[in-house]
């Protein structure tokens, strides 16, 4: 059973989601898709320990041998990144029931349940396999069925379903774009596994069939990771899906996407490919810079706040490229730290605004007025995650922040330095319009009886937001990691 | 010449490509988008289809015997991009599918699919 370790967060989620649409009965299969989640939470936690222990996993589907069969790869990143989404796929589906009993019609029930299943298998898949055209299948396993999970937000608003359409052809074109981005490589190399790729791409010269490859891939992930400029089908996205969709996709699905590039540029093609015969250190720099601060600005503006945070995600996913650019072991470091806290952070975030739409049935700024006093928990749940996306000492995001500024200083970029602590200003201004409404106004007559979140969706929340204060004291597991992985990336030998 | 007959295939695919791409942009109506979706996929399957093609090579089947005259075929296309492309068309038929399924529910709550008209519909009322 252990030898099959590394597949069993796959199958155990895929046999268990038709298993769902089998079973039918609301209860049956929210049982049994919290225990497939929690279950398979623990083992990534088993994957990440065997890891950190053994150094990289490597599992044979089918037992046909790489390159020619499907190879599943488990190295300090892949492990890192799997353990940060089947947890937050667990704590988010503990949070759902009460959520999905408002926001999503009961016959529809067990089909929620089957395609969150589906969805974290696709995420999972991406991150586990060692495969190229698998990771294209596992893309599309996990979009197509988060179409589908954004489009149940029509029970509330009509509106969630031209989101989930304009979604859906946006990243049907980013997928398209990836396939044609492996097709060429395949072209160029013969082999589908990413180590085998590896070894064999000759970028000497740089042959255009493979600077075609490079820009397809990029241009293709950039748009499902939502990097400026090719966001536009986020915020329509996270605003108009149900609370538990909004909390579990921002943070799982942009971190996944953001992985697959740091593979892509790290693993196969090779930094100095990227940054030296190729400006995409720049490139990337500068896109990120303007992400982070047209997004902020953009923010400042909103008036519904899942909006806000949505257009906040796209500031974060800014912050995570520009760590890329900076090309160095400590701005790779910082990248996947920030990969971490900020799925804690707007995970926690998220399934705030989902207690705040359970009782006010609203997630507009103006519902909100004087709501720290009528649902003191989850406003303050939501102030220490607010903190933490300025950057706040003491928090996750400062962890994150730091070794943002470290790096650029280090490459020697002080200008970029300056433009970070001046985007947190922006977080500051954007967090504080909710805190100011929420605590310094009175409370709306039709809220007077409004009343706490039910405890059942107070404890996940909890749980993400003090990971995100966790993390932010205890650095030495969470940068610890992504340290390690990002030498290993790098191949520097610790 | 050699350039453009040559790469006759690739031709192909990039004016397929381009043309699917375009009309996702610019149709306005939702089918015509997902009309335009599909070309784009399409045009996948003909460049890795393309790629594998060996000219002259057969299916890589043993005994590679040729039926009519029994001599043995020595070249082979590569069947590996082909079934590749099997799973791509599964995976491309989802998404129409999906995307038809939205279609039909965009056209029950808006009563119509003409991008222009839901973008005005949502502008004049909030929900």
């Amino acid at each position: 059973m252990l030898a099959h370790l590394p597949v069993l967060p796959i199958i155990v989620p895929l046999l268990a989601a038709p298993l769902c649409v089998l079973l039918r009965q609301r209860r049956l299969v929210l049982g049994l898709a919290l225990a497939v989640c929690w279950a398979t939470f623990i083992m990534t936690l088993m994957l990440l320990r065997r890891v950190l222990a053994e150094g990289t996993q490597t599992y044979e589907l089918g037992g046909w041998l790489p390159p020619w069969g499907i190879e599943y790869r488990i190295d300090t990143l892949s492990a890192f990144v799997l353990l940060i989404v089947s947890g937050i796929g667990a704590t988010v589906l503990t949070y759902a029931p009460r959520s999905v009993e408002c926001e999503i019609r009961r016959d529809q029930h067990y089909l929620f349940y089957t395609a969150y299943l589906l969805c974290l298998t696709g995420l999972l898949g991406i991150v586990i396999t060692g495969d190229l055209f698998n990771l294209f299948v596992f893309l599309e396993i996990s979009s197509l069925s988060s179409y589908a999970l954004i489009s149940l937000g029509a029970q509330q608003t009509r509106k969630a379903l031209t989101a989930a359409f304009q979604y859906l052809v946006m990243g049907t074109i980013g997928a398209t774009f990836i396939l044609i981005g492996i097709g060429l490589m395949y072209q160029m190399t013969g082999t589908l596994n990413m180590a085998d790729m590896a070894a064999r791409l000759n970028t000497t010269g740089g042959p255009r069939t493979v600077l075609v490859a490079f820009a397809f891939l990029t241009v293709g992930i950039s748009l499902k990771m939502a990097l400026f400029p090719l966001h536009s089908w986020l915020p329509g996205a996270y605003t108009f899906a149900p609370s538990v969709v909004t909390a579990f996709l921002a943070a799982t699905a942009t971190k996944v996407s953001f992985y697959v590039l740091v593979r892509f540029i790290f693993t196969i093609f090779k930094p100095s490919f990227a940054f030296e015969v190729l400006p995409l250190d720049i490139e990337l720099m500068v896109l990120s810079l303007i992400g982070i601060f047209v997004a902020s600005t953009v923010a400042i503006f909103q008036t519904n706040i899942k909006r806000m945070l949505a257009y906040s995600s796209i500031a974060q996913v800014g912050y995570m490229v520009l760590a890329i650019s900076f090309a160095s072991v400590t701005g790779l470091t910082a990248g996947i730290v920030h990969l971490m806290n900020h799925a804690l952070i707007k995970g926690g975030l998220f399934l705030a605004m989902g207690c705040f739409a359970l009782r006010l049935g609203s997630t507009e700024l103006a519902d909100m007025r004087g709501i720290g006093r009528r649902m003191p928990a989850t406003m303050f749940a939501w102030v220490l995650g607010g903190l933490g996306l300025i950057g706040v000492p003491l928090t996750a995001g400062f962890v994150s922040k730091w070794y943002l500024i470290t790096a650029a200083l280090e490459r020697g970029w002080w200008q970029v330095a300056v433009l970070l602590l001046i985007s947190s200003l922006l977080a500051a201004i954007y967090v504080w319009r909710v805190v100011e409404v929420a605590y310094f106004q009175s409370p709306a007559e039709e809220h007077a009886d409004v009343q706490e979140a039910p405890a059942l969706m107070l404890i996940p929340t909890y749980a993400l937001i003090g990971a995100s204060i966790v993390f932010g004291l205890w650095t030495s597991f969470s940068a610890g990691v992504a340290h390690e992985a990002a030498q290993r990336l790098l191949e520097i030998t610790p | 010449m050699n350039q453009v007959l040559g790469l006759y295939n690739y031709w192909v695919v990039i004016c397929l490509m381009m043309i699917g791409f375009y009309v996702v942009i610019a149709g306005g109506n939702l089918i015509k988008k997902v009309i335009g979706l599909s070309i784009f996929q399409v045009s996948v399957f003909l460049l890795y289809i393309t790629m594998g093609k060996v000219e002259g090579g057969t299916t890589p089947i043993k005994p590679a015997k040729n039926f009519y005259t029994g001599e043995d075929f020595t070249v082979f296309s590569n069947p590996l991009p082909s079934v590749l492309m099997l799973t791509a068309i599964v995976v491309g038929v989802a998404t129409t599918a999906l995307a038809l399924a939205l279609i039909v529910r965009i056209h029950e709550a808006y009563g119509t699919i003409e991008e222009d008209e839901i973008l005005a519909a949502d502008q004049e009322s909030p929900c």
